[in-house]
């Protein structure tokens, strides 16, 4: 079961994307479909097993994989209740997004190689989550990326895809240059990359220091520190997050299963399976939840001013994996993961309904060219609500018990950081709040800014598209209810068991002691959003622009994402280029040949012209080495006597 | 099989064959033909042959195995002297292997003179062999040059329009530093009274004479690797060799420089090893960050896999002086891999050539519309190059990384900037080779993978997911190898009371 639960999509990917001449676009959908569908069934018996079940943990071992001197790591499956939980979200959204796909992508010439992608990333992720060592964790998290290089490229014929994927997959490259350091280091220390040998003896070294790049350091919280700058790129934190907005690239269902769902929030997984290494270092955990609140509330700022219907989505993607490492920072990794879920559902319920959006407007993606479409597709319209008020954190929703819980633990941390991400997490909050419904009234309200073409060919999209909306759209309004009491509630002992590491802190438990006003803040400055949206942008349209123009440096700073991508190009690309040029001319070119081969090559050819009289042929050139050498080596010998 | 000198049978099968085409005679087409056919076979036959050894390798032992051992010049105490180890054992399967995908790759690139192209090409494989197998530093010394004489004339007959330039920049480069090793050679020999290697890995040298032949022998080694800063021989030689050319010089001849360090430079002179492993570290890591910088702004394709070689090969020589058993084997698989996958990039490079004749990256784009295949396939070796999980790539790189983190993190911190920049220029090259519009004429004319295409890049795609997926078939017969070099090493440097404290 477990093993088949992982497999099964690689199955579905290899035949689908080797067998495509066969099978048929058809064929290629129902082979991948059917891999992921059973995967999904299976990862529900999982789910109860592990989880609800009294088998808190479950390895299989399948065989080894590089195994060099102390090191030994399997490829193996381990599966408790964090990956069960993981393996539900993966496989289920990733189920509805290749049923999604099946409408969305009908067009397209190359039906077989998208759902053997999309089918490959889901086996990739799951290999992520059921890691029994960092190296197989390493495995999925570069294999995720390439998916996710391969799938922001899908159409390889438009340059900015092109772009887009590269950039991915090299911001994100920079993370892992940091992760695979973590490793080492984590080898270094413990001489094992197996997690459950490095939870066990964590505690030894809780004080051990070590000097790394000539510094003293705490050791556990360097690692840590290298581990989360991994964690960083591929959750696409402030400062290697410049990836995710252009990732928006690809097509919508891939925005929804990678760049929402599932593969941003590998970084919040693994911080969360190494929990028992950050615990111990307390320095990286306040890095962790500065940085974090900083991306919620950078992304939101962003995500106000955006026009691209998925860009502002994707900010909001980004705001909120801000929160999950902000909620991690402070220790509350159950209430991470807990978002880390209902984000899942409600996130890509968002990016489908805008793919349906964008479907329905002949691919277009900006919403100042939108407007007044509800009528037309009224179900879209009814998902797209229900995404935004979980979004939203709109009480009931699911959004609001997992995003009210990492604030009132971040408040209930009663730390400088956790004061710090607490207040940038309610502003954070009004933001997203905002944005969303800027983004629902731009869309469905208001006068039509289409033109007639492309208003006359609005349609609500088939059932294979609207019924994975509406699944998710069940686990958006549902998921934060049922699933309370199991993670963060009182079931929170018996489900997690020995998943999560404990501290003597309960982050969980302070935070429901947190004055009443904190669980309340979240939802007033949320309606307060709501209602600030509907006066801009349909009561008093004028005031948007009027904004604009008064605070014009402002609004140009956000509308350029505060200038990372010109700062990086200035600061690292550039010089990459110049250098790598520089070094290519005039250090190999005019200085090493200069003086190297080709200036000897020039002093032997006068050598060799005096000795070509009395020789001839291009023996001279091995003959007079040898002579030369057999002198030097005489020499030496009568020296050394 | 212990009575048979496999090692022998081996070594010289090609050079038969060589001598069997020597002899063929009639028209032109049917020498060719010939001359083909029979190069193929023999060189499949020492493919199968030299499985044997991988079957019958005991991994249980750092003894050599298969020793053959025969007087040559009794009066000067020179054997002919052959056998394997954990660490020769795969340099001799890789020389074998790609020996006969070569062949077939050349199989229509070649035209003129094909008959003294298949003779020059058996001869280096009985080269390469031997100087893998050679036990006694004479041989190997014999061997070690012999290779030179096939690749320059390899590169200088059938090579491109520089291609007498580049053939003796080549010779130059290499020639240079082997006189050097045969100095070193000789007084090691009069100091031992012997050229036996075991026996010379048991000598003791005196540490001023250490230095010395080190360095000495450090010059040919570093040469062959290449290292930084006697590298641009091999851009110039890649882009004038022959495919088949490439991929020997990438995937075979600068192993011999890691295998080299590893059979002469650590056993025999240990404290000369420890006392310049800082320069080893300083010259790899600059090959690292300056040749990926310089490979990122090439416009010629084999220019930039040839400069990739050079930043991978640092991380190969890093890992060989970080001495730890996780940085040693990781050099020796980084080695492996990236004798298959950079062939395989230069056979990658071959197939579009071969049809538009020219290397420039510029002339290309779109190419996954008209060669899904090739698409595919070169993804794959791509990928391996940037060292992704799953693939050979990977494995050697992340061991060397991890094993040098325990003796030095600056050296393994500033490696591992290779992954970011290793990545910049291989998708760099991807993304205009392969990804865009498929726009010029010339280009949309261009055909899939034929079928013998795709029977040499089948077995390089097997071997490059084998290695990724289950490294361990050649981890482990050299693990027992590995762990003898290291103890020696260490041992060695106890004795002499020079081991310090490992810096971080």
């Amino acid at each position: 079961m477990y093993v088949a639960a992982i497999f099964l999509p690689l199955l579905g990917a290899i035949v689908a994307g080797f067998g495509r001449h066969i099978l048929g676009d058809r064929g290629a959908q129902i082979v991948t479909i059917s891999g992921v569908g059973i995967a999904a069934i299976l990862s529900v018996f999982i789910f109860f097993d592990v989880a609800l079940g009294d088998n808190k943990l479950v390895v299989v071992e399948l065989f080894t994989w590089i195994a060099s001197g102390d090191m030994d790591a399997k490829w193996a499956l381990r599966i408790d209740t964090l990956t069960a939980v993981m393996l539900i979200v993966v496989n289920w959204v990733s189920f509805m997004v290749h049923l999604y796909s099946v409408g969305y992508m009908h067009h397209d010439p190359s039906i077989p190689r998208f759902q053997a992608y999309l089918s490959f990333f889901t086996f990739a992720m799951l290999m992520l989550v059921t890691a029994d060592n960092l190296i197989q964790l390493f495995f999925g998290w570069e294999g995720v990326g390439v998916a996710s290089y391969l799938l922001i490229g899908f159409w390889y014929h438009k340059q900015s895809a092109n772009a887009a994927a590269m950039k991915a997959f090299l911001v994100n490259r920079v993370g892992d240059f940091g992760f695979a350091l973590g490793i080492a280091g984590v080898f270094f220390l413990f001489d094992t990359v197996n997690f459950q040998e490095i939870f066990e003896r964590a505690p030894e070294f809780a004080e051990t220091t070590v000097v790394f790049f000539g510094i003293e350091w705490h050791a556990l919280t360097i690692i840590a520190i290298l581990l989360f700058i991994g964690a960083m790129g591929k959750s696409a934190q402030l400062g290697l997050h410049t990836w995710l907005p252009d990732a928006m690239e690809g097509p919508t269902p891939v925005s929804a299963l990678i760049h929402a769902a599932t593969m941003v929030t590998a970084g919040v997984f693994m911080v969360t399976r190494m929990s028992p290494l950050f615990e111990l270092a307390p320095t990286a955990l306040m890095l962790v939840t500065i940085i974090g609140a900083l991306t919620a509330f950078f992304a939101a700022t962003v995500g106000c001013v955006q026009n691209d219907i998925k860009r502002v989505i994707a900010y909001s993607t980004c705001s909120q994996l801000g929160y999950m490492f902000f909620a991690i920072g402070v220790s509350a990794y159950q209430a991470a993961i807990f978002h880390l879920m209902t984000h899942a559902f409600f996130k890509a319920l968002l990016f489908l309904g805008a793919g349906s959006v964008i479907h329905a407007m002949s691919d277009e993606q900006d919403i100042r060219k939108m407007g007044g479409i509800w009528k037309h597709i009224k179900l879209t319209y009814a998902m797209m609500w229900i995404g935004s008020l979980a979004l939203a954190g709109v009480p009931f929703f699911a959004g609001y018990f997992s995003k009210d819980m990492i604030l009132e633990a971040a408040y209930g941390a009663h730390s400088g950081v956790g004061q710090f991400a607490f207040w940038m997490g309610i502003a954070a909050a009004f933001m997203t709040a905002f944005y969303s419904w800027r983004l629902l009234i731009l869309v469905f309200h208001g006068k039509p800014r289409a033109d007639e073409y492309v208003m006359s060919h609005i349609h609500e999209s088939p059932a294979v598209m609207t019924v994975p909306l509406m699944v998710l759209a069940v686990g958006a309004v549902f998921a934060g209810y049922v699933g309370y009491d199991m993670f963060i509630g009182h079931g929170m002992e018996a489900f997690w068991g020995e998943a999560i590491a404990r501290s003597g802190f309960d982050a969980i438990e302070a935070a429901h002691h947190v004055p009443g006003w904190v669980p309340l803040a979240p939802t007033v400055v949320g309606l307060t959003g709501i209602a600030m949206a509907y006066v801009f942008y349909l009561f008093a349209p004028g005031i948007p622009k009027a904004l604009a123009s008064t605070f014009a440096p402002v609004h140009r700073f956000l509308l350029n994402k505060w200038y990372f991508d010109e700062l990086y190009d200035a600061i690292f690309v550039r010089p990459t280029w110049y250098l790598g040029r520089g070094f290519w001319k005039s250090g190999d070119g005019a200085l090493i040949d200069g003086v190297g081969p080709d200036g000897i090559a020039a002093a032997a050819k006068g050598v060799a012209q005096r000795l070509s009289k009395m020789q001839s042929g291009y023996v001279f050139h091995y003959a007079f080495f040898m002579i030369a050498g057999l002198f030097g080596f005489v020499t030496w010998y009568m020296i050394k006597g | 099989m212990t009575d048979l000198p496999l090692l022998t049978i081996i070594t010289f099968l090609p050079l038969v064959g060589a001598g069997f085409i020597l002899f063929v005679r009639g028209g032109e087409a049917q020498v060719a033909s010939n001359a083909r056919n029979v190069a193929l076979l023999t060189s499949i036959a020492t493919f199968v042959l030299s499985l044997f050894l991988w079957f019958n390798f005991d991994s249980s032992t750092a003894d050599y195995q298969f020793v053959e051992r025969a007087e040559w010049l009794p009066a000067f105490n020179i054997a002919y002297s052959m056998g394997i180890d954990g660490i020769s054992l795969f340099f001799v399967l890789l020389s074998t292997f790609l020996t006969p995908l070569c062949i077939l790759s050349s199989w229509e690139a070649v035209t003129k003179r094909v008959k003294e192209y298949m003779i020059a090409f058996l001869v280096l494989e009985t080269m390469m062999i031997g100087m893998f197998c050679a036990l006694d530093a004479f041989l190997f010394y014999i061997f070690f040059e012999a290779v030179l004489i096939p690749m320059f004339i390899i590169i200088g007959v059938w090579g491109g329009p520089r291609r007498v330039y580049a053939a003796f920049k080549f010779f130059l480069y290499t020639l240079l530093g082997s006189v050097l090793m045969l100095l070193a050679f000789l007084t090691m020999y009069f100091h031992a009274g012997t050229s036996d290697i075991p026996t010379l890995m048991t000598t003791q040298f005196a540490y001023g004479m250490q230095i010395w032949l080190w360095l000495a022998i450090f010059a040919s080694f570093a040469v062959k690797v290449p290292m930084w800063p006697v590298h641009t021989w091999l851009p110039d030689a890649h882009v004038e060799a022959p495919t088949a050319g490439s991929v020997i010089l990438a995937g075979v001849l600068l192993k011999m420089g890691g295998y080299g360090f590893l059979r002469f430079s650590v056993p025999m002179l240990p404290e000369a090893t420890e006392a310049f492993t800082p320069m080893v570290y300083t010259l790899s890591v600059v090959a690292i960050i300056y040749t990926s910088m310089v490979a990122l702004v090439q416009n010629d394709m084999k220019k930039m896999i040839a400069y990739s070689s050079v930043a991978h090969m640092g991380m190969v020589t890093i890992g060989i002086f970080a001495m730890t058993q996780q940085a040693v084997e990781g050099a020796i698989f980084q080695m492996l891999s990236h004798g298959i996958v950079s062939g395989a990039l230069f056979l990658c490079v071959g197939v579009v050539y071969d049809r538009l004749h020219t290397r420039e990256i510029a002339r290309y784009g779109g190419l996954a519309n008209n060669m899904p295949k090739y698409a595919l396939v070169f993804m794959v070796f791509m990928m391996a190059s940037v060292g992704l999980p799953g693939t050979a790539g990977f494995v050697g790189e992340f061991l060397i990384i991890v094993g040098v983190f325990q003796v030095n993190t600056w050296v393994a911190l500033l490696a591992a900037t290779g992954l970011i920049l290793g990545a910049m220029y291989m998708l760099w090259l991807y993304r205009s080779v392969v990804f865009g519009k498929l726009e010029k004429d010339e280009v949309k004319a261009m055909l899939d993978l034929s079928k013998r295409e795709i029977a040499i890049v089948a077995p390089l795609i097997v071997m490059v997911l084998w290695m990724g997926i289950y490294p361990s078939s050649f981890l482990e017969p050299m693990s027992v190898s590995v762990t003898n070099l290291i103890t020696k090493y260490q041992t060695a440097l106890e004795a002499a009371g020079s081991l310090p404290l490992a810096t971080r």
